[in-house]
């Protein structure tokens, strides 16, 4: 870049991207006209300046509502082509890759299409193999549910526990990495608790008003909120169904099969039909999503996510359905296949977004308790 | 044929479609502008002057109609009209519930660092949220809107009465109209002629547009030759002072500049030629634009020390930046001695006392003509920024004389179906001068009774359906 501003910038060590949202939320930051949508605005106008940290930080506060975009007096056609979502969205791939443990896998987030193919493949294929293995000969007896009399308990914990605990690692020292780039300081009880209502309510996609966020256009719409809610919801019942699961096996509570009214059959079929819901209605409106929302670049990746989480569920309850029957090796075989991509991609893929996110809003609460250093009186 | 014609998209024309359409009318909507410039100046809007005798969901404390209305006297030294501005202040009053039930948000006066004013209600994410949420109701209701429509002339027959829209040689014909089309500030051409020339120079040939570039005021000239009554001085407008590398149009709010009031302000020679501390920002806000236009090049520069920065409203462009004031000088292509010269007179007359900008303070120059009565500090902090800044027009306030029914007049008589609402007749409350939020105001009352009183003069309103049910139910 020639320009005297561009030598600057590029001082500032600031990547293309960087420089966008920097650009951008310089124009906000003299507008401030969508200051009610979300908290990106007052934590914007808190600064002055966007540094590298303070873009990072920004960008995953950002829940690519597509409220101030549609409100923006500055979009395209305007000369200033002023897209928050976009800028956010573009960056947010970028922290997430940047702060991604182990370094050499950060890559992954930019080619996460195929990841996540390799990761399913991989999966399903390393599961069919052990069932061949192992049980080849009984693959068509039934069984039922008793899956433990393919793959014993401790060989499933072991390899799922592993894998789970690695997940949660490189996520906890990515988030760490994130986090420390420009700490806010201690967390009081009241921003963590401010920060977590924020997360569990998905205060943010209620468009500062309660109707909504946009998807298609400039109406408002409460569905994002709700598919989202069906989703983090269904997976935690999910993780608590088997988690309640494997609590039971070492205590010997009760023995597979559980019936279907114990309480790890319970929460696993609620847990399932909210990731039925929730995903299939994500997928919905992503295909319907206004084309200017967010980084079109990244649709594969937040599609292949929903689809991998909808592949679990549909996988899970089919086997539940089936587990009486024959099918069930192989069913289960599909399902652990499944599950094990989908943990291998957690740290990689769209997951991400949330514990980014969740690390953003907490920021914020904490940041918001602060006296302001500025005194920049509006009218 | 539609019972009636909307020509107009901002925020009057918006008004005034939904209230005919709720009483019963069909409406035709006519926008000059492409779908994503709909909107006119409105979309550049951020909040509505309301009077509240109590606190009122986001309004704090109280705003009395009387206090509303002295504000308007004092902006306008006089040039309004009680009737309607009073008229307008009561409906500010009330408007809110019918703003939201057709989709409007209003931002709650607790949240975040924006100073929500006791006098000012704000659009959640500002005027664009408003339109969008008015078209979007419209487009519900029924209503036809037409986009790329930019009415060229109107048929008006010799008793005033509108016949049809002309769109070249389209004809568009309604029982009753309402014009609602803006002022012409975005015409250049009518702009100079307005402004003439000072000192030989064609003022507004140096102005910006501060917002849209569809307001060409053809309908305005156009009632003007056939005889509609006027009011209003054509070279008056809201007219502030902005940054000078701001878009000819649509520069909207984010390129105002809101430092002058910290520093001095410096003219082509270097020379200063206004008090800056002599008001608020509202006002100050208000008084740069034709301050500027009547300096040599309508080329004011606004010059800062590091002291002030962060107790202003970021700007959206980087201030030119130096380490001397000598060389600040040269960067703005200025003679660096004189611009030397007068900040260092400037900083010797400084009589600094304890400095607040929160209030008019104590810190003031003596000696120095012109004065700066408040906020005058030394500028002597390196690194010195200096904004360049240029006349941005708002609004004119031409317009189109009218009673209290929005009525468009021909000496004097009101035309039986043709009615008129938004900039286009604010400069009946609005004779000169302005305060934030009497636009939206204006625009809402007049839209909503221009709106009514159309669909009424078209053989519609709420009273007579309802008399008529009554007729059918055999009630009456
Ligand atoms: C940057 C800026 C900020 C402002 N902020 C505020 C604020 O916060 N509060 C406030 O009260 N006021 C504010 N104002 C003033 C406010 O914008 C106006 O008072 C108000 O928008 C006038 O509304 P209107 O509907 O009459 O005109 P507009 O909103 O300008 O609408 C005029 C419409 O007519 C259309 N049109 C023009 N000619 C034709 C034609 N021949 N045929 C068909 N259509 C035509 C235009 O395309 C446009 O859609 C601001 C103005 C600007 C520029
Ligand atoms: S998104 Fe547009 S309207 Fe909203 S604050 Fe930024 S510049 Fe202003
Ligand atoms: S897209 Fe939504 S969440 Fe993101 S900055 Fe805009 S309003 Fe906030």
């Amino acid at each position: 870049m020639e320009t005297l501003e561009g030598l600057i910038n590029e001082a500032r060590g600031l990547a293309a991207n960087e420089l966008e949202v920097s650009r951008v939320m310089t124009i906000c930051n003299s507008c401030r006209y969508c200051e009610g949508f979300c908290a990106v605005f007052p934590a914007m106008a808190r600064r002055l300046e966007f540094g590298k940290s303070d873009i990072h930080y920004l960008a995953n506060l950002c829940h690519n509502c597509g409220a101030c975009l549609h409100a923006c007096q500055y979009a395209l056609p305007h000369e200033f082509a002023v897209n928050v979502p976009k800028a956010m969205a573009t960056v947010r791939l970028q922290t997430y890759t940047d702060y991604a443990w182990p370094a050499a896998l950060g890559t992954l987030y930019q080619r996460n299409g195929l990841t996540l193919a390799l990761a399913t493949a991989g999966a399903l294929s390393l599961f069919l193999a052990l069932v061949m293995i192992m049980r080849g000969t009984l693959l068509f007896t039934p069984l039922h549910g008793n899956f433990y009399a393919i793959f014993p308990h401790n060989t499933l914990a072991l390899m799922f526990g592993t894998v789970f605990l690695f997940a949660m690692l490189a996520l906890g020292i990515g988030v760490r990495r994130f986090w420390r780039t420009e700490s806010p300081g201690p967390a009081s009880a009241g921003a963590m608790a401010e920060a977590s209502g924020n997360v569990l309510q998905l205060t943010y996609l209620g468009g500062g008003h309660g109707e909504g966020c946009n998807n298609a256009d400039d109406a408002f719409t409460l569905w994002r909120r709700r598919f989202h809610h069906f989703t983090f919801y269904g997976f935690m019942l999910c993780f608590a169904a088997t988690s309640v699961a494997t609590l039971y096996h070492f205590f010997g509570v009760l023995e597979v099969p559980y019936p279907f009214f114990s309480l790890p059959v319970l929460l696993g079929v609620a847990g399932g039909i909210g990731l039925l819901i929730g995903p299939t209605g994500l997928l919905w409106l992503n295909l319907r999503r206004h084309p200017m929302h967010g980084d079109q670049a990244q649709k594969p990746m937040d599609r292949g996510f929903i689809v991998l989480l909808l592949v679990t569920s549909v996988t899970g309850l089919t086997l539940l359905l089936w587990r009486d029957t024959g099918a069930m090796t192989l069913l289960l075989a599909v399902h652990l296949g499944v599950v094990m991509a989908l943990f291998l991609t957690l740290p990689y893929g769209k997951f991400a977004h949330g514990i980014y996110r969740s690390a953003a809003l907490l920021k914020w609460a904490i940041e918001k308790r602060q006296p302001t250093k500025l005194r920049t009186a509006d009218e | 044929m539609f019972d009636v014609l909307i020509i107009g998209g901002g925020n009057a024309a918006l008004c005034a479609a939904l209230m005919a359409r709720e009483q019963g009318a069909s409406v035709l909507l006519l926008e000059s502008a492409p779908r994503e410039w709909r909107g006119g100046n409105s979309q550049h809007t951020r909040n509505l002057r309301c009077m509240h005798d109590a606190p009122q969901d986001v309004l704090i404390e109280t705003y009395p109609e009387e206090e509303y209305w002295q504000d308007l006297l004092k902006v306008t030294g006089g040039l309004t009209d009680e009737k309607l501005a009073r008229l307008t202040i009561r409906a500010s009053a009330t408007c809110r519930d019918w703003m939201r039930s057709h989709g409007v948000h209003f931002q709650a006066p607790i949240s975040g660092t924006l100073h929500v004013a006791r006098t000012n209600a704000f659009f959640m994410g500002g005027g664009k949220a408003l339109v969008n949420a008015y078209y979007r109701s419209a487009e519900k209701l029924g209503i036809s809107i037409r986009y790329n429509a930019a009415v060229d002339a109107l048929d008006i027959d010799n008793d005033g009465r509108f016949l049809a829209a002309r769109i070249g040689t389209e004809r568009i014909e309604a029982r009753s109209c309402v014009l609602a089309s803006g002022g012409f500030e975005s015409n250049r051409e009518w702009l100079r002629e307005a402004w003439g020339q000072i000192n030989g120079e064609w003022v507004a040939d140096n102005f910006l547009i501060r917002g849209t570039r569809f307001n060409m005021g053809v309908l305005l000239k156009f009632m003007r030759d056939a005889g509609a009554d006027m009011i209003g001085d054509p070279s008056q407008s809201h007219c502030v002072a902005i940054d000078a590398r701001a878009p000819l149009y649509d520069g909207g709010i984010c390129t105002r500049i809101d430092c002058v009031s910290l520093g001095v302000m410096l003219n082509k020679n270097a020379q200063r030629f206004y008090d800056e501390g002599e008001d608020f920002w509202p006002k100050r806000y208000a008084i740069w634009g034709r301050l500027v236009a009547l300096q040599p090049g309508q080329i004011g520069y606004s010059v800062i020390d590091s002291k002030a920065i962060g107790r202003f409203m970021p700007p959206v462009f980087p201030g030119t930046k130096a380490n001397t004031l000598h060389e600040l000088g040269l960067l703005l292509g200025l003679d660096p001695v004189a611009f030397v010269h007068t900040i260092e007179e400037y900083n010797a007359a400084c009589r600094v006392g304890t400095f607040d900008h929160g209030i008019l303070d104590d810190c003031h120059t003596e000696g120095l003509t012109p004065a700066k009565t408040h906020w005058a500090q030394p500028i002597d902090q390196a690194p010195f920024y200096a904004y360049a800044l240029r006349p941005g027009i708002t609004f004119t306030y031409l317009g189109l004389k009218v009673d209290e029914r929005a009525t468009v007049h021909f000496d004097g008589k009101p035309s039986a179906n043709l009615f008129v609402a938004g900039e286009m007749m604010a400069g009946n409350v609005l004779g000169k001068g302005y305060t934030a939020g009497v636009g939206m105001a204006i625009g809402t009352a007049f839209g909503r009774i221009a709106g009514t009183e159309a669909a009424n003069a078209a053989g519609f309103s709420r009273q007579k359906k309802n008399n008529q049910e009554k007729v059918r139910n055999g009630d009456a």
